[in-house]
């Protein structure tokens, strides 16, 4: 228990130190999942959008398929993603293993279904809203897609957030991709995870905590960019 | 769209950015835990690579996965514990030499009460055998490590075979050092582990070294670099720069230097020093 009380101790000194350290590898989190979460954005809401808005045989299989994939584990990504960026593998020529760029690539495939889900079903039900008025506008299913993106905008950002929060609290991916190298690829997760082998407890549930608080200001900063937004959408 | 073209335009250029900076003159050790749990990388390489611009990236995996990831070309030089193993591995022409660079030893580490009654022993197969008996519990990495090795090399010396007992007496906790010191700590089992990582760590509670003094807990500890014929990927001058600075004297003197607790952790036996 007292490593409990120790470690928001700790934690605390640790943030109020300025140590270059923490800072660095607190940067290389945000990078690496805001990165990541961006990418599986581009990638996953217009994916989200299309089947939202199209009918097509074998569409439930889509969706279920979809549904499934979130549940990824990320240690099995972090497994397929060192395979095929390991030198003897079919990507090694790009010479990305054990950079933070192998470690966007696996977060960006283990997030892309939760973004694409979650949108899809989010989408799916404005959809069914505005499907009269597209029609008696005769709107393509690209102005369709581009409608419901912008309206859902702020539906979508918890989506968003559901992506990111995946991203920065996973450590079976980024452990395998990028090695846990120190001022290189070492991160929050694996940082924790360090600490807790070397029987570090109290500092490794300090990062933990350090982390929690990090999530907690990415998430704040997004609720008052939704709210400044939607009061100027009012005024 | 054009919003989700710049994101991922944004996105990419920072993931290319990053990639970037790791081309500047460095190399990737495939290495043990122990080494860098210990502290002695953080100690060692910003001496090395002031000197030599070098920079040292450290991937600190099982000896087993070790192996294997420089057997995949992913790394340019090896620092690992596991000799047959290491042998095995440049006999099938994956490295170039071999050579011993320090030891030190394991130790079974146990809890106060000592139920297999342990303590003070000096011949690790019978205290092995006397645990066996005894029913009490044992932690295993059961990870294919160079600790894990040597530990189904002592078991199979001692004539038992622990797996018969697996989730039973016997717990394999399949992870790396500190983890199943963790593990084997919560649960009350005895351990077998590198000096080094025992004195470093950090949540030793009401354990203590137990079994020690044994020949056969006697721990070597390799350097190779990979082959270039077989990775030609691989950075091997740099590799080769660095592999010959621990061997020399003053990386040999660097490494008899660094200590925990006031006490030495690694004890430098490359060949000619």
């Amino acid at each position: 228990m007292q490593n409990i009380a120790e470690a928001f101790g700790l934690a605390l000194s640790l943030v109020l130190s300025g140590e270059a350290d923490l800072y660095e590898i607190v940067g290389l989190s945000l990078r690496v999942s805001l990165s990541a979460t961006l990418l599986a954005s581009a990638i996953g809401l217009p994916v989200g959008a299309l089947v939202a808005v199209s009918r097509f045989r074998g569409r439930g299989l889509v969706l279920v398929v979809m549904n499934a994939l979130m549940g990824l584990p990320p240690v099995v990504v972090g497994l397929l993603v060192y395979l095929s960026l390991s030198r003897s593998g079919p990507l090694g020529f790009l010479g990305l293993l054990y950079t933070p760029g192998a470690m966007i690539l696996a977060q960006t495939i283990l997030i892309v279904p939760i973004v694409a889900a979650l949108s899809r079903q989010v989408l799916e039900d404005l959809h069914a809203e505005y499907a009269d008025q597209f029609r008696s506008l005769c709107l393509s299913p690209r102005q369709s897609i581009a409608t419901l993106l912008w309206d859902g905008r702020y539906a979508l950002l918890t989506v968003w957030l559901a992506g990111f929060g995946r991203a920065i609290a996973e450590v079976g991916a980024v452990i395998i991709v990028g090695g846990n190298i120190d001022h290189l690829t070492r991160v929050m997760t694996t940082a924790i995870a360090l600490e807790t082998s070397k029987g570090d407890l109290a500092l490794a549930l300090a990062l933990g905590i350090v982390l929690l608080v990090l999530a907690l200001g990415v998430n704040a900063a997004v609720q008052a960019l939704r709210l400044t937004a939607a009061r100027q959408a009012h005024a | 769209m054009a919003i989700f073209r710049i994101t991922a335009a944004a996105a990419l250029s920072l993931g290319l950015a990053a990639a970037a900076q790791a081309d500047d003159v460095s190399i990737i050790v495939q290495s043990t835990t122990s080494t860098a749990n210990s502290g002695l990388y953080d100690y060692l390489l910003p001496i090395y690579s002031g000197e030599s611009g070098i920079e040292v990236h450290v991937v600190a995996v099982g000896t087993g996965q070790a192996i294997r990831n420089a057997e995949n070309c992913d790394g340019d030089l090896l620092l690992v514990h596991a000799k047959p193993a290491e042998e095995k591995f440049v006999a099938a022409g994956y490295g170039t030499k071999r050579t011993d660079l320090m030891y030190n030893d394991f130790v079974i580490v146990g809890p106060e009460g000592d139920p297999a009654g342990v303590a003070g022993m000096t011949d690790a197969e019978a205290a092995l055998e006397k645990i066996a008996a005894s029913g009490a519990l044992f932690a295993s990495r059961g990870d294919d490590s160079g600790t894990h090795k040597k530990e189904v090399a002592l078991w199979k010396a001692a004539g038992i075979d622990p797996t018969a007992a697996s989730g039973d007496w016997y717990r394999e906790t399949g992870s790396g050092m500190g983890a199943t010191l963790n593990a084997g700590i919560g649960m009350g089992a005895y351990v077998l582990t590198d000096r080094a990582t025992w004195i470093s760590f950090g949540n030793k509670q009401d354990y203590a070294v137990e079994v020690q003094g044994d020949a056969d807990l006697f721990n070597q500890y390799g350097v190779i670099p990979v082959n270039p014929e077989k990775c030609p990927s691989a950075n091997i001058a740099a590799a080769q720069d660095f592999a010959g600075w621990l061997l020399s004297p003053e990386g040999q003197r660097t490494i008899a230097a660094y200590q925990v607790d006031g006490q030495q952790l690694f004890f430098p036996n490359a060949p000619g020093n």
